[in-house]
C-alpha cells in the first residue's frame, strides 16, 4: 500500500494533528512514514502545507512528487484548490468547506466552492460544524480526519485508537471530544 | 535491541547523540536547527544524566561553550542555522585550529528555498575552508546513525566534524531504529597536545602545517565511509554525484532502482577515488546536491575542460530554491529524454481562485501596537528611517505596517541605525526584539553609548524568542540594567507595556525621544500572544 497525502491549511489551524494521529497509527502497524512539516516564520497565519506518505515499501523523497499525490485533505477550501496541482488524476480532495478570511483579498466563497465541486473526486465537509455539533468546534481537524477516513487505506478502528493514544494525556474529555468529531466526520462524508 | 520511533531529522540527531555518550548541547534557535536542542530538553536520559542543554546567547557564545567541554574529552554539540554559522565562524574556524578533545559535532541547518531565512548559503563551503570532514545526513535513521558515528570520527581525527542538514531532512518525520541503551558519556580528561589550543602564532604555525597533513587521513575515513555508497548501473550515458538528501530525490525518480551508475556522497572532504571509480564508468557526470553547487563546481575546476559534467551551473537543475523529486526529475529526462513520459508527469492546470496567504503578525501580539504607535509617531517627521532586525517583528515590514526599511542580521538594526545617523539621518529607529537584542544587540549599542549617538533604540520585548516557538530568551528581567550598565542615560532610558490601550502614551513617548539629539532606549514589553496562550493552558 502507498498513501500520499497533502495536508493543508492556515497556520494554527491543526493539521500537524491530523499528520500526528496518521503517523502514529502507521508506526503501529509497522508501515514507512514520511512527513515534511513546516516551521518558522510560514506558520505565522500564512499557508501551511506537509508533505504524508505512508507505504509498506521504504519511501525515498520527503516530497511528494507533483502530480502524484493521492489526496489533499485540507482544513480550508481556497487551501485546498492551491495543491489541485499536484493531485494525481485519480487524486481526491477531501476538505471543509469553512473559509478562512484573513486577507483582504480572499475570492469569493461560492467561486471557490464551485470550482472545487467541478473536480472530480471531492469530499466536502463543513468541518467546524460538524465538530460542534457534536463536540467542540476545535476538534474539526478529526472531523476532517474521519471524512478522509475511507480514502487512507488504514482501518478507521486503527485511527480511533491512534485518537486515543495521542490525544490520551490531556484527559478523556479531550478524547472522547476528538472521537466524537471524527465519527461525525466519518459519518458525513459516506 | 532497537526501537522504532517516529523522530524529524532535527530529533533523530539529538537523539543519536544522547545515545552516543553526549555531556553537553549548546545552541541558539534558529530555524530549521530549534528543534535539535529542545529534543535533549526533554529527553528522560539527558534529564536524569543532567546534560547540558540551557541555551545560549548566540551561536558564537554557544560554539565556544562546546569547544570547552570537547576541551575536557566531553562529547559535546553545538547546533543552530546556517546564518549563525556566520555569528560563529571565528571559533568554528580555529576549532579546527585547536581540534577536538572530545567528540564535537557543529550542527549546521541550511535552508535553501529560504523558508525562514534571509540567503542561501550553503554550510559545507566554511567546512572546507576551515579544513574540517562534513557529514551530511540523507535521512532521518543517518542523521540518528551519524551523531555516534561523527563523534568518534571526531575523536579519531582530534577534529570537530561539521553535520550538515538541510530544512527538508530538519523538519521531516520518519521511523527510526534507535538504541535502547546510551552510551556513557566520557570521563573528564584533557588534550594531548595542550600546545594546540593556545593559538598564538608560533603553536599555530605548527599546528597549522598538521592541518593540512591530517586532510589526507580526513579523505581516507571518507573513501572508506559507510555513507559514501557507490551504486553501479546499467546506463552508462551519464553517473550521478547526489549528496546528503538529493539522493533521494533520484532514487524517487527509479522505485525499481536507479538505471544509472551513482555515487550517493554524504561524508566530506569528497572521496577522490570513489569519484574517479564512477568517472570511470561513465560518459558523463550529473550532480545533485541539495544547496550551492560545490561539488560540481570542483569537479568542473576553473576550465572545465575535463570530464563532461551537468548539474546547476548550466541549467539542468535549478540555481535557486531547493531541489525538489521534480527538478530532479526534469534534470535526469534533459539528459535522458526517453525516459520523460515515465519520469515527468503531466501537468495539471491550476486553481483559479487562488491568492496568496503571507504570514502576518498574530492577532493580539504586542509587536502590533509598538508599530501602531511607531507608524503614528513617526507620521511628523519628513523622512524617517526605521532600521528593523531578525523576528518575528519583521513581518512589520508587510502591509499594514510597511514600518521598516532594512532588515539584515541579527542586531543589524542598532548599528545600521548607528550608522545612519552618523551620516546625517534624523531620525534613525532601530527596532529590535529582545532575543535578538541580547544575541548581538548589547555590542552595538554600547557603541551608540560611547558618542552619545543621536538614534532612537526600541527594543520589543516579548519576554520570550517568539519566531522560533517561544524558546527562552536570555535577556528577560535584564533588559533595563543591561542598557544602564552599558551607560545609557536613565534620562533617556524608557519602559512602557505595549498594549492596545497604551497607543497613545507610547506614540508620544516614541515622537519626544525622536526629537532628542541623542541615544534613548525604550523598552516596550508584552508577552509573547503565543507563550501567553501556552502559559494559560498550563494554569
Amino acid at each position: 500500500m502507498k498513501t500520499d497525502i497533502i495536508l493543508a491549511g492556515v497556520g494554527g489551524q491543526g493539521i500537524l494533528s491530523i499528520a500526528t494521529i496518521l503517523g502514529h497509527a502507521a508506526l503501529r502497524d509497522n508501515l514507512y512514514l514520511k512527513q515534511a512539516e513546516v516551521h518558522g516564520m510560514s506558520q505565522r497565519g500564512g499557508d501551511v502545507m506537509s508533505c504524508l506518505r505512508i507505504s509498506s515499501d521504504p519511501i525515498a523523497s520527503d516530497l511528494i512528487p507533483r502530480g502524484k499525490a493521492d489526496m489533499v485533505i485540507s482544513l480550508e477550501p481556497m487551501e485546498a484548490l492551491r495543491y489541485v496541482e499536484q493531485l494525481a488524476p485519480t487524486g481526491r480532495i477531501i476538505t471543509s468547506s469553512e473559509p478562512f478570511v484573513n486577507i483582504p483579498n480572499y475570492p469569493e466563497h461560492a467561486e471557490v466552492m464551485a470550482e472545487l465541486n467541478a473536480l472530480p473526486n471531492v469530499t466536502v465537509i463543513a468541518a467546524e460544524e460538524i465538530a460542534k455539533s457534536v463536540a467542540t468546534p476545535r476538534s474539526s481537524n478529526m472531523a476532517l480526519l474521519g471524512a478522509a477516513a475511507p480514502y487512507l487505506g488504514l482501518p478507521a478502528e486503527m485511527l480511533e485508537d491512534s485518537i486515543r493514544a495521542v490525544f490520551g494525556a490531556k484527559g478523556e474529555k479531550i478524547v472522547n471530544d476528538n472521537l466524537a468529531a471524527f465519527r461525525a466526520g466519518l459519518a458525513a462524508a459516506r | 535491541m532497537k526501537t522504532r520511533k517516529l523522530l524529524l531529522g532535527d530529533e533523530a540527531l539529538a537523539l543519536g547523540a544522547i545515545n552516543g555518550g553526549l555531556s553537553g548541547a549548546y545552541a541558539y534557535p534558529g530555524t530549521p536547527s530549534t528543534e535539535i536542542l529542545e529534543y535533549v530538553q526533554a529527553n528522560p536520559v539527558a534529564r536524569e544524566r543532567g546534560l547540558h542543554s540551557h541555551w545560549s546567547s548566540n551561536e558564537k557564545t554557544a560554539v565556544e561553550e562546546a569547544l570547552g567541554m570537547s576541551f575536557c574529552g566531553k562529547r559535546a554539540i553545538v547546533s543552530m542555522k546556517h546564518v549563525g554559522l556566520n555569528v560563529a565562524a571565528d571559533p568554528f574556524v580555529n576549532s579546527a585550529m585547536t581540534g577536538a578533545n572530545g567528540g564535537l559535532l557543529v550542527i549546521s541547518a541550511d535552508d535553501p528555498s529560504m523558508h525562514s531565512s534571509q540567503n542561501e548559503q550553503d554550510s559545507r563551503f566554511y567546512a572546507r575552508f576551515a579544513i574540517m570532514p562534513v557529514l551530511e545526513p540523507s535521512d532521518q535513521q543517518e542523521a540518528y546513525d551519524m551523531a555516534r558515528y561523527g563523534f568518534e570520527l571526531s575523536e579519531r581525527l582530534h577534529i570537530p566534524v561539521m553535520v550538515r542538514l538541510v530544512t527538508r531532512l530538519s523538519h521531516s518525520r520518519a521511523v527510526v531504529e534507535v538504541d535502547d541503551e546510551p552510551l556513557a558519556e566520557n570521563v573528564l580528561s584533557y588534550p594531548d597536545n595542550a600546545r594546540q589550543w593556545v593559538l598564538m602564532p608560533g603553536n599555530s604555525r605548527v599546528r597549522y602545517r598538521q592541518l593540512l597533513a591530517d586532510r589526507d587521513a580526513m579523505r581516507d575515513e571518507a573513501e572508506r565511509s559507510p555513507f559514501n555508497v557507490l551504486t553501479p548501473g546499467t546506463d552508462r550515458r551519464i553517473g550521478i554525484i547526489a549528496s546528503g538528501i538529493a539522493a533521494n530525490y533520484v532514487n524517487e525518480c527509479f522505485p525499481g532502482g536507479c538505471p544509472f551508475p551513482m555515487l550517493k556522497v554524504s561524508q566530506y572532504p569528497l572521496p577522490k577515488k570513489k569519484i574517479a571509480e564512477l568517472a570511470e564508468m561513465c560518459d558523463a557526470i550529473l550532480v545533485v546536491e541539495e544547496g550551492q553547487p560545490m561539488i560540481e563546481d570542483m569537479m568542473r575546476g576553473l576550465l572545465d575542460r575535463g570530464l563532461t559534467i551537468y548539474g546547476k551551473l548550466d541549467g539542468y537543475l535549478p540555481a535557486t530554491g531547493e531541489l525538489s523529486p521534480d527538478s530532479v526529475a526534469a534534470g535526469i529526462a534533459a539528459l535522458a529524454p526517453e525516459m520523460k513520459e515515465s519520469l515527468v508527469a503531466p501537468e495539471n492546470a491550476p486553481a483559479k481562485n487562488v491568492v496568496a496567504r503571507p504570514p502576518a503578525l498574530c492577532q493580539g501580539c504586542g509587536h502590533r501596537d509598538v508599530y501602531a504607535a511607531l507608524n503614528a509617531a513617526l507620521g511628523q517627521f519628513e523622512s524617517p528611517k526605521v532600521f528593523g532586525d531578525i523576528g518575528c517583528y519583521t513581518l512589520g515590514w508587510l502591509a499594514p505596517f510597511n514600518a521598516i526599511d532594512t532588515c539584515v542580521d541579527m542586531g543589524a538594526s542598532i548599528t545600521m541605525a548607528k550608522g545612519a545617523a552618523d551620516a546625517g539621518q534624523r531620525p534613525a529607529v532601530s527596532i529590535i526584539g529582545d532575543s535578538t537584542f541580547t544575541h548581538s544587540g548589547m555590542t552595538g549599542l554600547l557603541d551608540a553609548v560611547n558618542e552619545n549617538t543621536p538614534m532612537t533604540v526600541i527594543i520589543s520585548d516579548n519576554l520570550t524568542t517568539g519566531m522560533t516557538g517561544g524558546q527562552d530568551s536570555q535577556g528577560t528581567g535584564k533588559l533595563e540594567e543591561i542598557c544602564l550598565g552599558l551607560g545609557v542615560d536613565p534620562e533617556h532610558m524608557h519602559t512602557i507595556d505595549s498594549l492596545p490601550r497604551k497607543v497613545e502614551e507610547m506614540q508620544a513617548m516614541f515622537a519626544a525621544e525622536f526629537a532628542y539629539e541623542g541615544l534613548s532606549v525604550i523598552v516596550a514589553r508584552r508577552e509573547c500572544i503565543q507563550t501567553a496562550r501556552r502559559h494559560a493552558k498550563k494554569k
